[in-house]
C-alpha cells in the first residue's frame, strides 16, 4: 500500500508540477535534437521532434489524471444517488428500473460505444471524460446498491424510521457515511481503469488532441519508430503501468485497512 | 427450471429490442448527412435529395427504426455506402478473425490463470502467494496496446519469429493462426491477471466451508481437497468473470486490431465510424452488443446447470 501511495503520488506530483514548471516546453521542437536516447539534459531522451520526453510525460500525467478523475467524479456524482435512490425503494418499481437499465449499459462494450460517442461529438479530452463517465455510472450504482441493502435492514435505521425521517433523509444521514469507505476503494479502481481508457481513446486519437500531449496518444506516435528509438515508447508505457499499478495497489491497501475483516481472510 | 428459461429468454429479447433502438438513435445523432458525405461537396441539391430519397433518409425516425430491424430480422443488414457491399457479408468476414481471435485470447488467458490461480491459493501467504500476486498487479496494470508493441519489438522486429502485423486469411491456416498468436498473448495476458486474481479468492473463500473441513477431516490430501471439491465450487465467481472476458475480448480487441493491422470487427467499426458509413456501424456494434447480451445468457443458464440453488430466482 505504501509503495501504491508512493508511486500514485509521484503520477501526481508530476502532473501538478507540470502546471507551474518542466524542464522544458512541450510544444518546442527541435529536429536536430530528434530522438535521442536518455541523456544529462534530456533525462528521458527526446521523440521524434525533439522534443523533451520527461516534460511530456509529466503533462501528460496531467491529462491522463484530470481525465481519469472527472469521469469518476461524473459516475459517483451520478452512479451513487441512483444506488441510494434503488436501495431505499428495494424490490419495487423504481429499484428494477434503474438496475435493468444499469445492466443495459453494461452490455454495451465500453470501448466501442466511448469510440462512437466520440465519432459522434468529435473527439476531444473532455468527450473523452463523458464516455468513460458513463460507463462508471453502472459500476457505482451497483456497488452503492449492494452496499446499502444491508445496512437497510439494520437496527438503526428503523429507529430513524421511526423517528419520523423520510428516506432520502435516511439514505444520506446514515447509509451514505456507512458505504463511504467502500466507495473510496471503488474509486481507486474506477480510476485507475480511467487512465487506461483515457490511454487507449488517446491512443487511437480520440482523446486529447494536440499538441495537448497524452501517455496514449505519445505510444500512438512513437509505434511507427519504435524500431528506431525504442526508448520513445517504453517511457509513457512504463508511466501508465506504474501509475495503474500505484493506484491499484493503493486500493487493495485501503481496502483492508477499512474492512479488517478482508486482511484476515487472505 | 422451465419457468426460469422461459423468464430468461423473455428478458434476453427486451434487452436486444431496448439495444437495438439505442444504437439505432445513437447512430442517428452523428452529425454530417450520409447522402451529401457520399455524394461530396460538389453535388446538387436535387441529386443530394434524391439520394436521400432512395435511402429512405426522407422517412421519421420511428418508421425507419421499424424498417431497419425488420430487414434485420430477416439477415439482411443492409448495403454498405462506402463499399457498396452487403453489410452482412462485410460483418461475417470479420467475424472470422475476431471470433478465432477472442476464443484463442480467452483459452490462453484460462491456461496461464488456472495454474497460477490454483498455486497461489494452496501457498496462500507463503512467499510464492505473494510474488505470482504481485505479478498479476502488474499484469492488470498493463495497457495491451503497449504489451503488444512490445511483442511486436521482440519477436516481430527483433526475432522475425511471427510477423509483425496483417492477417493472410484462413485458406492458409498455419499463417493465419500465426499472425493471431501476437495479438492473442497481448489480449490474454491482463485478463490473465484478473482470472488468476478471481480464481484465487474464490478458491480461497470455499476453504473456510465445513465441506472442504469433511473432505479434509476424512483424509483426502490438501491438493486433493482443493482440486476435487475447492475448484468446483470456485467456478461460479469465475464463469462469471470468464463471461465478461469474452464479450470484452470481442469487442475490446479494437485497439489491439489496430496495431496489428488485423481486418476484425472492431477494425470495421472503427474504420466505418471515420467514413460515416452509418449503416455499417449500426450493424456491427449491434451484432457486437447482442453477442454480448447473448453470452450473458447463456453464462447465466451455466450458472443454474451448476448451482440448482439459482434456478429458483
Amino acid at each position: 500500500m505504501i509503495l501504491g501511495a508512493a508511486l500514485a503520488g509521484l503520477a501526481l506530483l508530476a502532473a501538478a508540477l507540470s502546471w507551474f514548471w518542466t524542464p522544458f516546453d512541450v510544444t518546442q521542437m527541435a529536429i536536430a535534437d530528434k530522438l535521442q536516447g536518455p541523456t544529462v539534459v534530456h533525462w528521458f531522451g527526446t521523440d521524434h521532434f525533439g522534443r523533451d520526453i520527461l516534460s511530456m510525460v509529466m503533462v501528460g500525467a496531467r491529462t491522463s489524471i484530470a481525465v481519469a478523475l472527472v469521469a469518476v467524479g461524473i459516475g459517483m456524482g451520478i452512479g451513487v444517488p441512483l444506488g441510494l435512490i434503488a436501495a431505499s425503494h428495494r424490490g419495487r418499481w423504481l429499484d428494477e428500473v434503474i438496475m435493468r437499465g444499469n445492466d443495459l449499459i453494461f452490455a454495451f462494450p465500453s470501448l466501442v460505444s466511448a469510440i462512437l460517442f466520440a465519432a459522434v461529438f468529435g473527439p476531444s479530452a473532455l468527450n473523452a471524460i463523458i464516455a468513460i463517465g458513463i460507463f462508471n455510472i453502472p459500476v457505482f450504482a451497483r456497488v452503492t446498491r449492494a452496499a446499502a441493502l444491508p445496512i437497510w435492514t439494520l437496527d438503526y435505521i428503523r429507529a430513524a424510521e421511526v423517528a419520523g425521517k423520510g428516506t432520502t433523509l435516511i439514505s444520506l444521514q446514515h447509509v451514505l457515511p456507512n458505504i463511504t469507505n467502500l466507495l473510496i476503494v471503488q474509486g481507486t479502481i474506477q480510476f485507475s481503469l480511467g487512465i487506461l481508457a483515457e490511454a487507449g481513446l488517446s491512443y487511437v486519437g480520440l482523446g486529447a488532441q494536440p499538441p495537448t500531449p497524452s501517455w496514449g496518444r505519445m505510444l500512438a506516435e512513437a509505434q511507427t519508430m519504435v524500431t528506431l528509438a525504442p526508448h520513445v515508447a517504453i517511457i509513457p508505457g512504463l508511466c501508465i503501468v506504474l501509475t495503474v499499478l500505484g493506484l491499484n495497489l493503493l486500493g487493495d491497501g485501503l481496502r483492508d485497512m477499512l474492512d479488517p475483516r478482508l486482511k484476515a481472510m487472505r | 427450471m422451465l419457468r426460469y428459461l422461459f423468464r430468461r429468454i423473455l428478458s434476453l429479447g427486451l434487452s436486444l429490442l431496448v439495444a437495438s433502438a439505442l444504437i439505432f438513435s445513437v447512430v442517428e445523432l452523428v452529425p454530417g448527412d450520409p447522402a451529401s458525405f457520399m455524394l461530396g461537396t460538389g453535388a446538387q441539391p436535387e441529386t443530394v435529395a434524391a439520394l436521400r430519397e432512395q435511402m429512405g433518409l426522407d422517412q421519421p425516425l420511428p418508421i425507419r427504426y421499424a424498417s431497419w430491424l425488420g430487414t434485420i430480422l430477416q439477415g439482411d443488414f443492409g448495403t454498405s455506402f462506402t463499399y457498396k457491399t452487403p453489410v452482412a457479408g462485410m460483418i461475417l468476414d470479420r467475424i472470422q478473425v475476431s471470433l478465432p481471435l477472442a476464443i484463442m485470447a480467452l483459452l490462453l488467458a484460462t491456461a496461464i490463470a488456472f495454474p497460477i490461480g490454483l498455486y497461489a491459493a494452496s501457498h496462500r501467504g507463503r512467499a510464492g502467494d505473494v510474488a505470482v500476486m504481485g505479478g498479476t498487479q502488474l499484469g492488470i496494470a498493463l495497457p495491451n496496446f503497449w504489451f503488444a508493441m512490445l511483442l511486436v519489438l521482440i519477436f516481430a522486429v527483433k526475432l522475425r519469429w511471427f510477423p509483425a502485423g496483417g492477417f493472410p486469411g484462413w485458406s492458409q491456416p498455419l499463417a493465419a493462426l500465426k499472425a493471431l498468436l501476437l495479438p492473442a498473448i497481448a489480449l490474454a495476458l491482463p485478463q490473465a491477471a484478473i482470472l488468476a486474481r478471481v480464481l484465487r479468492s474464490a478458491l480461497i473463500e470455499t476453504q473456510g466451508q465445513d465441506y472442504i473441513r469433511t473432505a479434509r477431516a476424512k483424509g483426502l490430501t490438501e491438493r486433493q481437497t482443493l482440486h476435487r471439491h475447492a475448484l468446483r465450487n470456485a467456478l461460479i465467481p469465475v464463469l462469471t468473470i470468464l463471461g465478461m472476458q469474452f464479450s470484452f475480448l470481442l469487442a475490446g480487441a479494437i485497439i489491439i486490431e489496430n496495431v496489428f493491422y488485423l481486418p476484425g470487427l472492431g477494425r470495421l467499426i472503427f474504420q466505418a465510424i471515420t467514413q460515416r458509413d452509418l449503416i455499417v456501424v449500426q450493424s456491427a456494434v449491434l451484432v457486437l452488443v447482442a453477442a454480448v447480451i447473448a453470452v450473458t445468457f447463456i453464462v447465466d443458464l451455466a450458472y443454474a446447470i451448476i448451482d440448482p440453488r439459482l434456478r429458483k430466482t
